[in-house]
């Protein structure tokens, strides 16, 4: 069975699913209850599994995630809710000195699974503070675990994968793509939750991205197919871990790797990726790998973010650079 | 100031405590009188002065107190003779511990001289279901847990980043970060009140983390969702160089009144005190009423840790005036004065005390290094494929010396 719903609304129901499957999780958050969050993403959850299930927080980050540190610690497993990207910065210290490291420092005696939802990310067109992409910053914290679903079907299961992980998961959510619908097959046997996935085949160039890049690259991919080029889009989903195997074997294909992702390129995702793809793949590759993302300057006010967001022009150039070697 | 003058002091003040100075439910323990002193920041360091719930006085005095005699009354003089050996024994490892940093053998050691009323007094009001939520000083309430000694000392030497199972004796890991785990209690005791369980949650912390924003958070959260949780701040004067008066303009106690639940300063260096005056929190915890804030008035004897050096920023008189209110010295005077032990009780726990001294020191000389491969252990619970690729890498790298022929 599919059904065709938003990626919101899929975060939604794979909530639902999960609260109705295991008692003891709960959904925390500034305004996840009676206002169903911001984004609606919590909607009529409340409504349906009561205050004691899907809780309504004071406006304190580090509360948040502190407190959901000490539910974990007495069972249960925590789902909460950062309003924004650039909100996780007052939650940052419990996430870093805590939440990532409970499980080491007791010798694996303690579990932490909490998932901490940041809808992240620009193109919406908001205020400071509510288009960061700070990935990296979690992925270079060992203990944690990243992951971003870029349609509905994945936002679906990795959502419920993430809620079953006994380690804290850090579940970035494309806040862009939100009111994007797609198929979701409630039914389908989802593949593992850290495993990238290929959404377009290629043989010319491989595009790398996760999140909201995933679909500018499968329009960058149909862009590229009117003048001739193959291009191969990589859905990786998760970034740390990050799927090498599976990039590595597509670029042996291929032999040139472009990665997409709207964090700031300087010391993202895109930088590990290239790094370890040139150690492994030194002999296969025709061009270097190239990056295509933000710049190293603050998230710019709306008016300027299509300047600073990868678009199809700036891949399509990447593209190009990468062909030209 | 004298002996003496303190003595008078602080038992005309616990008289006043014992008048109804205590405050209604719901509000700090406080005289109007004393609040408005607080305000001027002249003031200050006369405000800080104890407003204290005492039952023992400096000299070993029991004084009577109508709100918190009676959770300590039937106390049998073996009880009050166990609460002395905690202390005695609490102290001896500590000082062992201290030693064995200056030996080397210990990379750190924060000692708890001085705070040993404080921690036993709360830690034996505990029960075995309670949980506690540590900073990293808490070595006697570790003792009330029953977690071994020389487990606290595996962090100290450098050989693990904790050493026990928290759920073994519901005593979590020691927090270093300041104040952060303020916050797992009240998590904590929101799962207990979600779980219809009647235990409570201790969450240590001292005066400078009250100056964290987990603290006044862990505050809001726990009252907000009347979690049962006792909020138990060990005011020791001093957070490394820095007195008191820089973490905040009135006692630590009164901040509770901001948040809507009861605040109390305790005399922390009456073992009695602060178990009866923890008692009361956990009862009202265990009751459905919610948190409270226990202000422990204490003094720090040591250093901040074993790096150190409290000779640069307070004199010696200032130590030499709360050593006079020693919690150990105090609790001995009043065994003492009323026939609850003999001379042969404390050459027993002389004894006892080298015994533990020989023991921790052993232990600590013949603690392993941990194994190399731990550096991957336990990063993530359900595995991560990078930390697989480095153990591997890691591990050709070492195999790579054996393959040198043995050197």
């Amino acid at each position: 069975m599919a059904d065709k719903m938003a990626l919101a609304k899929a975060i939604n129901e794979s909530l639902r699913h999960a609260l109705e499957a295991d008692p003891k999780v709960l959904i925390m958050g500034e305004d996840v209850g009676k206002l169903g969050g911001v984004f609606r993403v919590t909607d009529g959850l409340q409504k349906d599994f009561g205050e004691s299930r899907v809780i309504d927080t004071p406006l304190a980050e580090s509360g948040i995630v502190g407190t959901a540190i000490g539910l974990a610690l007495r069972g249960y497993r925590p789902v909460v809710e950062i309003q924004f990207d650039g909100f996780v910065f007052p939650a940052y210290d419990q996430i870093v000195t805590q939440l990532a490291k409970m499980h080491a420092r007791s010798l694996g005696k303690v579990k932490l699974p909490v998932v901490v939802r940041i809808p992240y990310g620009g193109g919406i067109g908001a205020v400071e503070h509510h288009s960061e992409s700070p990935e990296a910053l979690f992925a270079h914290v060992s203990g944690l675990k990243i992951v971003s679903p870029s349609n509905s079907s994945d936002a679906y299961w990795m959502m419920q994968q993430a809620i079953q992980s006994d380690d804290p998961v850090i579940f970035f959510e494309p806040k862009r793509r939100y009111w994007d619908k797609g198929e979701v097959a409630t039914e389908a046997i989802p593949g593992p939750l850290h495993k990238a996935q290929v959404v377009r085949e290629g043989t010319d160039l491989t595009l790398a991205a996760y999140g909201p890049m995933v679909k500018l690259c499968q329009e960058v991919a149909d862009a590229a197919a009117e003048e001739g080029r193959n291009l191969e889009v990589l859905d990786l989903r998760s970034v740390s871990p990050l799927d090498f195997d599976s990039i590595q074997a597509s670029v042996e294909k291929t032999r040139r790797l472009v990665v997409v992702h709207e964090a700031p390129v300087f010391f993202g995702s895109g930088a590990e990726i290239a790094a370890r793809i040139t150690e492994r793949c030194f002999y296969h590759l025709e061009a270097p790998v190239l990056r295509v993302g933000g710049y190293h300057a603050p998230y710019p006010p709306a008016r300027l973010e299509e300047e600073y967001l990868p678009n199809l022009d700036r891949v399509l150039d990447a593209v190009d650079r990468s062909l030209a070697y | 100031m004298t002996v003496e003058s303190t003595a008078a002091r602080t038992s005309r003040r616990s008289a006043g405590s014992k008048a109804g100075t205590t405050g209604t439910k719901g509000t700090t323990r406080t005289p109007a009188k004393k609040a408005a002193a607080a305000k001027k920041p002249a003031a200050a360091k006369k405000a800080a002065e104890p407003q204290l719930v005492q039952l023992l006085t400096p000299e070993g005095k029991r004084v009577k107190n109508a709100e918190y005699d009676k959770y300590v009354a039937g106390f049998t003089p073996e009880e009050l003779r166990g609460l002395y050996r905690d202390m005695v024994l609490t102290r001896r490892f500590d000082a062992e511990a201290t030693s064995l940093q200056r030996q080397g053998e210990l990379g750190l050691w924060a000692s708890l001289l001085g705070q040993e009323a404080a921690q036993i007094g709360s830690g034996r009001a505990l029960r075995d279901d309670d949980y506690v939520f540590p900073t990293y000083r808490e070595h006697g309430v570790a003792w009330c847990r029953g977690v071994d000694p020389t487990n606290l000392l595996g962090m100290f030497r450098g050989v693990n980043n904790g050493g026990w199972d928290p759920n073994s004796n519901n005593f979590q890991l020691y927090t270093i970060v300041i104040g952060s785990q303020t916050l797992h209690a009240t998590g904590y005791a929101m799962g207990v009140a979600k779980d219809g369980a009647d235990s409570a949650v201790i969450a240590y912390f001292g005066d400078g983390a009250s100056s964290q924003g987990d603290v006044a958070e862990s505050f809001t959260f726990s009252a907000v969702y009347n979690a049962p949780v006792v909020f138990f701040c060990q005011n020791n004067q001093w957070a490394i160089s820095e007195p008191t008066e820089k973490q905040s303009r009135v006692p630590i106690y009164q901040r509770a009144q901001g948040f809507g639940f009861p605040g109390v300063r305790v005399d922390g260096n009456d073992v009695l005190a602060c178990l009866a005056v923890t008692r009361w929190a956990l009862e009202r915890a265990r009751s459905g009423e919610g948190p409270t804030l226990v202000e422990a008035f204490t003094y720090r004897m040591g250093a901040h840790t074993t790096s150190d050096d409290p000779t640069r920023y307070r004199g010696d008189e200032e130590r030499q005036a709360w050593e006079a209110k020693d919690p150990i010295l105090r609790l001995r005077r009043f065994l003492e004065t009323s026939n609850h032990a003999d001379e042969g009780f404390f050459e027993e726990l002389e004894a006892e005390s080298e015994a533990l001294g020989k023991r921790v020191r052993e232990a600590v000389r013949a603690m392993p290094d941990p194994d190399h491969f731990a550096i991957f252990e336990n990063v993530y619970a359900d595995g991560h494929a990078l930390v697989d690729e480095e153990r591997a890498q890691f591990a050709a790298y070492q195999a790579s010396f054996a393959d040198e022929g043995g050197n």
